[in-house]
């Protein structure tokens, strides 16, 4: 039975729909990721879960019990927000006590609390001081123990390493998720960060205009993206979305692919299904990741259709552990990765080896997946 | 060439300032000339103001003027000084500056982090009161003073003083809030802070420099009002605007300038300190490190 459950969901502010027929479950220990662009309503139905704003219609419980209508602080949850959101007036012990106090627990208990929460976060040393005394990772911490003395049954986070650099983010990152399988406790984490959401979680959520795009493991997002959004959205360098034809020719249906100058790449798929079959002669969206294009010698020996091509090679980035090439199909800039020492060079033609096994087609109109 | 230049420059620079000093000293000395006439003639006695000279120091020093000022000047029929009144304006101000300022910062905090609809249309109406001339208000006032039957006492003139204020510091807390952080509400929300809670413990020890803002204005204003001492003050509610004027005012007797100027000193003392000690506590930055880094 799920945990956390959102059924049906409508926000609307005024006239304006904010959220569109929300649909999640996550099971209990589960990590949630809503990710999207900015505007999506990913932060919008983190509120709505935290009771922070009203839904307008549909359903949110939290382990079996509704919770809509609910207060926030009934709710058995704790956020950590984006600007971490800590009292400026109060230490950081105040700031982590503050809801035990509102409570009314007693002092000797609070500060038991205090000592173990400080304990995991490694904070203990700065329970005198005040926030503006802290640096922005230890701001981060403290928040993050001050959603933790709760013991909550769901934790929300609002994009909380989206203030910290780059090597912080990362370092916190590894932290969170070290945390969550000490834990176990079921996480609700908002980003639009798509390799936080893919490294952190057990679920993912896309969304995109307030609508849900898709719902389901990073490996099924990743490898199986519902749409072109989804497809565009997670992964980096993003997936290689190019326009091609399929035709039937020798040894089955054929990716056709525009090249400048000269006649079309044609990349034979071995294990083709029927869906696919009915776009023979048709126009589709070819999709493929840039590590599904590689040279030759580094291309998946598991993979069951990898098919070749000779392709110009306009650009090359070494980026040290990859290198990756630039070429051009389908009248579009692709990239492709290859291992880094690859011998490739600008403005000569590789044979470039497509594994057709992670390729995924759209329909150009509806952008829906087919295959 | 360049050193050459430079000099011209550093020469220029000493002049330009030197120009900025004189006219700032000239400004300075023209606004501190009143202050001076009334404190050397408030240490005269009467005799050498007759004489003509306002501007000469005292031959004679004497305080005598200001303690007739204080507890024995004739005002109006009894010849009290102004000793009384001052304590009357005391218990005027006080209670009329903590009510509008606490009605104040539960309407600022309202206003900015419990949005309602309409909330804007009602924070304009309240604007209003900004800009509403006394003279206005002064029939509807009277009459609300009779019908509570706070008409002539010191509790009247604070409901007066501290609802006509209102617009101003709902204004000032207002905008100081619209710029606190809403996730530090939420985030105490979610700790499980009531209302109350939210406003003691997170926006009130953050709101220092407004409410130090708030009280200078609202002190200044209500202590130094006239219009409304004299319109509902009775026998026993007297401020101590309307008795300076009555004691400056008198009609019979020699006019005694050196209790006046004493008087009048006295009457803007409270103010000024207001200004002095509180100036202090403008501190900047008590919302740093809230959020972000």
């Amino acid at each position: 039975m799920s945990f956390l459950k959102i059924s049906n969901l409508y926000k609307n502010y005024g006239q304006v729909e904010i959220l569109k027929d929300i649909n999640i479950e996550i099971d209990k220990g589960g990590f949630l990721v809503l990710v999207g662009p900015s505007g999506c309503g990913k932060s919008t139905l983190l509120n709505t879960i935290a009771g922070l704003e009203p839904i307008t219609s549909g359903e949110i419980s939290i382990n079996g019990n509704s919770v809509a209508g609910l207060h926030p602080s009934k709710r058995d949850i704790a956020m950590v927000f984006q600007s971490y959101a800590l009292y400026p007036n109060m230490t950081v012990a105040g700031n982590i006590a503050f809801g035990m106090e509102i409570r009314g627990v007693p002092k000797d208990e609070r500060d038991k609390a205090i000592k173990q929460v400080s304990d995991i976060l490694q904070i203990g040393h700065l329970l005198d001081r005040k926030p503006s005394q802290l640096s922005g990772g230890q701001r981060q911490r403290v928040a993050m123990g001050r959603a933790l003395v709760r013991n909550p049954q769901v934790f929300l986070f609002d994009e909380p390493l989206s203030n910290l650099d780059a090597k912080l983010r990362v370092d916190m990152r590894t932290e969170i998720k070290r945390l969550h399988q000490r834990m176990k406790t079921t996480i609700v984490y908002v980003t639009h960060d798509q390799i936080e959401a893919m490294t952190l979680a057990s679920k993912i959520a896309v969304l995109k205009d307030g609508t849900l795009q898709q719902f389901g493991t990073p490996a099924e997002i990743y490898n199986s993206p519902a749409n072109m959004f989804v497809a565009d959205f997670m992964g980096s360098p993003a997936m290689n979305l190019l326009t091609a034809r399929l035709e039937n020719g020798e040894g089955g249906l054929n990716v056709m692919l525009e090249r400048p100058g000269e006649k079309p790449l044609a990349l034979p798929i071995k294990n083709a299904n029927g869906v696919l079959g009915g776009y023979s002669g048709k126009e589709i969206i070819f999709g493929v990741r840039p590590e599904a294009l590689t040279d030759p010698d580094g291309a998946d020996r598991n993979a069951r259709s990898i098919a070749e091509g000779e392709c110009l090679i306009e650009v090359v980035e070494p980026a040290g552990s990859d290198t990756f090439a630039v070429t051009k199909l389908g009248g579009k800039e692709v990239v492709a990765r290859l291992r880094a020492d690859a011998a490739i060079h600008a403005g000569q033609k590789t044979k470039l080896a497509f594994n057709l096994d992670k390729a995924v087609f759209f329909d150009p109109k509806s952008q829906l997946r087919i295959a | 060439m360049s050193a050459a230049s430079q000099d011209v420059a550093t020469r220029n620079g000493i002049f330009a300032r030197a120009l900025i000093y004189a006219v700032l000293i000239l400004f300075a000395v023209y606004y501190l000339l009143p202050l001076y006439v009334m404190v050397v003639n408030s240490l005269k006695p009467l005799d050498e103001i007759r004489q003509g000279n306002m501007l000469a120091l005292p031959q004679q020093w004497t305080i005598a003027p200001w303690l007739s000022a204080w507890s024995t000047a004739q005002i109006g029929v009894s010849p009290t000084g102004l000793k009384p009144y001052f304590l009357n304006s005391v218990m005027m101000v006080v209670p009329a500056v903590a009510l509008s300022t606490i009605l104040g910062a539960l309407n600022g905090y309202v206003l900015t982090k419990w949005r309602f609809k309409g909330d804007n249309i009602v924070f304009g109406l309240m604007l209003l009161a900004c800009f509403i001339p006394f003279q206005i208000v002064l029939i509807p006032s009277a009459r609300i003073l009779g019908l509570t039957g706070l008409a002539g006492t010191i509790t009247g003139l604070v409901l007066i003083h501290a609802i006509y204020g209102l617009g101003f510091t709902t204004l000032f807390f207002r905008n100081y809030y619209e710029a606190f952080p809403t996730e530090l509400v939420r985030a105490a929300q979610i700790d499980g802070a009531s209302f109350f809670q939210i406003f003691r413990r997170i926006l009130l020890p953050s709101s220092g420099p407004i409410i130090v803002v708030t009280v200078i204005w609202q002190f200044t204003n209500i202590w130094n009002d006239f219009l409304f001492g004299s319109s509902f003050s009775g026998f026993n509610s007297i401020p101590l605007t309307v008795a300076l004027n009555n004691l400056v005012n008198s009609s019979t007797g020699v006019k005694e300038y050196n209790v006046h100027f004493a008087g009048a000193i006295l009457a803007a003392l409270p103010t000024l300190i207001v200004y002095i000690v509180s100036g202090r506590y403008f501190v900047r930055g008590l919302m740093a490190g809230a959020v972000k880094g």
